[in-house]
């Protein structure tokens, strides 16, 4: 059964892996660099000019091309088989798939080429090809399609079954791809209302606006990523714990939450810039605060139900539980390190949020650290956790080596860790962002720099080495493999039978809530700025 | 309505009150103490912002407004990187607002050692005040990519 899901999910985990291996590829040359050991010169033979074409193919393919084909793929599979019912529109996916590899081809040309060197946030003025912001745009509208075949089965699941509620990572699946719909509304309207004409040279750019549009997009894209994760964390875990899903109608008021929340806020990016009035700033502030309040669910909820399971392995006493945990299952240990990882990106994030508190980390090297604790090792970690069961589920073989996940789960932990302290610590030392920062040591930088960067340097060799026993394991396992195995995906029952009420298993509402909450958010201030607009700014190349 | 566990309870009401306390401290901390974040000061044509009036050559630096008031007027440039102009010199105790723009992309404007962190857009002018305390050299870097020579596009103020 799901032989043709099976067949789209492995194509969208080929291509996941793909661009994460290249993308990888770059992180440690960036950390040495910080360590004063630029290796980018090397590279100029196989075409990569400089470290910041090589920071831009590690962020646009690890943060968006990575994470997209994974998240695509594995909640179209998920609902389908929560829902147990077959994509209805199968054509649908594959023709999202396609359009997404054909954006992935039209952005990688230039991207190679050192003619896209602009970095994932592709700030206007700085102008790459046409095509360059063509194939992005195909690439997002490509996850659009599969997201309407996923709609698509979903109605169909209701339809046939009235009144039924829906399984809940079925409902967290669908929630996370309306989300994605909406909110890249702002980052299609920047590209094809702004960008494109101004590449044609029809018309100026307005950075404002442009910053404006693309955050719109740049914050519910981060819980994008982040919700496939909270679907496996809730949906699975519990399960892979050997216990029960802690309060199953907690987990979906959480997701109702991310739905309405997560866009109204992308002010948050915007504290410094100079076109935005200080009170929509607050506001957003504000909200961010509010969209906090259902990570704090989740931490209770996703804890408490590995506690379940810890006991339920016979774990005793106040702490016990967590020694009986399966921490020799590659899957659930990468996950709980992810975990662990993700809640201090969490604490992080709440001083990022923080308005004022803001300017002392705002394009600090600090940020990158924050970005390393979410989608590097929250997001991340857990998918690679993820395919720890999905590859042998797909093919019928058992893992090819349990060590060797273990290993890569344990490194990647230790060399985050590293890594990331370096980069916060050297970002409060006032090292900006997306600098090389050893050549910037000797520019404005001082002593206290060396140690935090030469941690940021270590940290990336050790997570080279981790994710080098990633590719290892997931190549061996997919193709190498001999000894059958039959992995089942976990679905987690939850802890009590209740009822779930209707408002949690009903669109309207939160679709409703979302709707104004954008329009209360952001209306006042974007019709400003498009009245206002003065598009006089033409395109640089500066790279 | 649906159950929810005692302590999840507690759980949240914690939440609840952390998240408002928090709201509460910046909030107050920025409208009624005055440690705000940067605000809209006035849009410039960046095409011909340095042909004339507050940006041009002969206007740029600082200007003495009263003693130990300045104004200080930069531009951030790529190809060459760097901001005109690349030095200030000030008396300790002085009080200095910035405005800083951009001839081309997006740069950043990061006084080290202080709270003073823009982003600096082309066509907008960003503003911002400070008093220096303390004698030394503070840099101040761009803190947003803005092509190959990013990272050596810096100046400094000396306060004496």
């Amino acid at each position: 059964m799901f032989a043709v899901e099976k067949k789209i999910l492995s194509w969208h985990l080929v291509l996941a892996c793909v661009a994460l291996s290249i993308g990888t590829l770059f992180g440690p040359l960036q950390a040495l660099e910080h360590m004063g050991v630029n290796l980018y010169p090397a590279l100029q033979v196989i075409g990569i000019q400089s470290y910041y074409q090589g920071l831009t193919l590690h962020g646009v393919l690890n943060a968006l091309v990575w994470t997209t084909f994974f998240i695509t793929g594995f909640l179209m599979y998920v609902m389908v088989k929560t829902l147990n019912t077959p994509l209805s529109k199968p054509g649908l996916s594959w023709a999202g798939f396609y359009v997404m590899v054909v954006g992935l081809v039209m952005a990688a040309i230039p991207l190679l080429l050192n003619q896209a060197s602009i970095l994932y946030t592709m700030y206007p003025p700085l102008q790459a090809p046409w095509y360059y912001y063509l194939g992005l745009t195909l690439f997002v509208v490509g996850s659009w399609v599969s997201g309407w075949s996923m709609l698509a089965t979903f109605l169909g699941w209701r339809k046939q079954n009235p009144g039924k509620t829906v399984p809940f990572m079925a409902m967290a699946g669908m929630i996370t791809m309306v989300l994605w719909q909406i909110c890249t509304l702002g980052i299609a309207s920047e590209i094809l209302g702004l960008i494109l004409p101004w590449t044609f040279g029809l018309y100026g750019m307005d950075s404002q606006l442009a910053r404006t549009l693309f955050w719109f997009t740049g914050h519910p894209l981060v819980y994008f990523w982040l919700l496939p994760a909270y679907v496996s964390w809730y949906g699975m875990m519990p399960k892979q714990s050997g216990g029960k899903l802690f309060s199953e109608p907690l987990a979906r008021f959480a997701f109702w939450l991310f739905l309405i929340l997560s866009t109204p806020l992308g002010f948050h990016h915007q504290y410094l810039d100079p076109g935005v009035p200080a009170v929509w700033k607050f506001l957003h502030a504000a909200l961010t605060y509010a969209v906090f309040f259902p990570s704090m669910l989740t931490a209770f909820n996703v804890i408490a139900s590995m506690e379940n399971g810890g006991r339920a392995r016979g774990g005793k006493g106040l702490f016990g539980w967590l020694l009986t945990l399966p921490w020799t299952d590659p899957s659930w240990t990468t996950q709980a390190l992810a975990m662990i990882i993700f809640s201090l990106g969490g604490v992080g994030g709440l001083i990022n949020a923080s308005y004022n508190v803001n300017l002392v980390v705002h394009n600090t090297a600090w940020v990158p650290g924050h970005l390393h604790l979410t989608v590097g090792s929250g997001v991340t970690l857990t998918f690679m956790g993820i395919l720890y069961w999905l590859i042998p589920h797909l093919t019928g073989k058992a893992l090819w080596s349990k060590k060797l996940a273990l290993w890569q789960a344990w490194s990647w932990f230790v060399g985050m860790l590293i890594f990331s302290r370096g980069m916060h610590w050297i970002g409060l030392l006032g090292a900006p962002r997306r600098t090389m920062l050893g050549v910037a040591l000797g520019n404005y930088g001082s002593a206290d720099w060396r140690v935090p960067t030469l941690m940021t340097g270590i940290g990336g060799l050790i997570l080279f080495v981790s994710a080098t026993l990633f590719f290892i394991e997931v190549i061996m396992s997919a193709y190498f493999s001999k000894e059958k195995a039959e992995v089942e995906m976990p679905v987690a029952e939850p802890l009590h039978a209740e009822v779930i009420p209707a408002w949690l298993n009903n669109w309207q509402p939160w679709l409703v809530g979302t709707v104004v909450l954008i329009v209360v958010a952001y209306a006042p201030m974007l019709i400003q700025l498009i009245s206002q607009a003065q598009f006089t700014s033409p395109g640089f190349k500066v790279w | 309505m649906i159950h929810i566990h005692k302590y999840e309870k507690w759980w949240i009401g914690l939440t609840i009150l952390m998240l408002v306390a928090f709201a509460t401290l910046v909030g107050v901390a920025a409208f009624s103490k005055g440690f705000q974040v940067p605000e809209p000061w006035m849009r410039v044509d960046p095409n011909t912002v340095k042909d004339s009036g507050a940006f041009s050559d002969a206007n740029l630096g600082l200007h003495e407004l009263a003693p130990g008031k300045y104004e200080a007027y930069l531009l951030a440039q790529s190809s060459p990187w760097r901001f005109y102009p690349s030095e200030l010199s000030i008396p300790v105790g002085s009080t200095v607002t910035f405005y800083v723009t951009s001839v081309d992309v997006q740069h950043g404007f990061r006084i080290q050692d202080t709270n003073i962190n823009l982003q600096i857009l082309p066509g907008q002018v960003s503003k911002a005040t400070y008093t220096f305390e303390k004698a030394g050299e503070f840099p101040y870097v761009c803190g947003e990519y803005c092509g190959v020579g990013h990272q050596g596009m810096f100046g400094k103020i000396v306060v004496k």
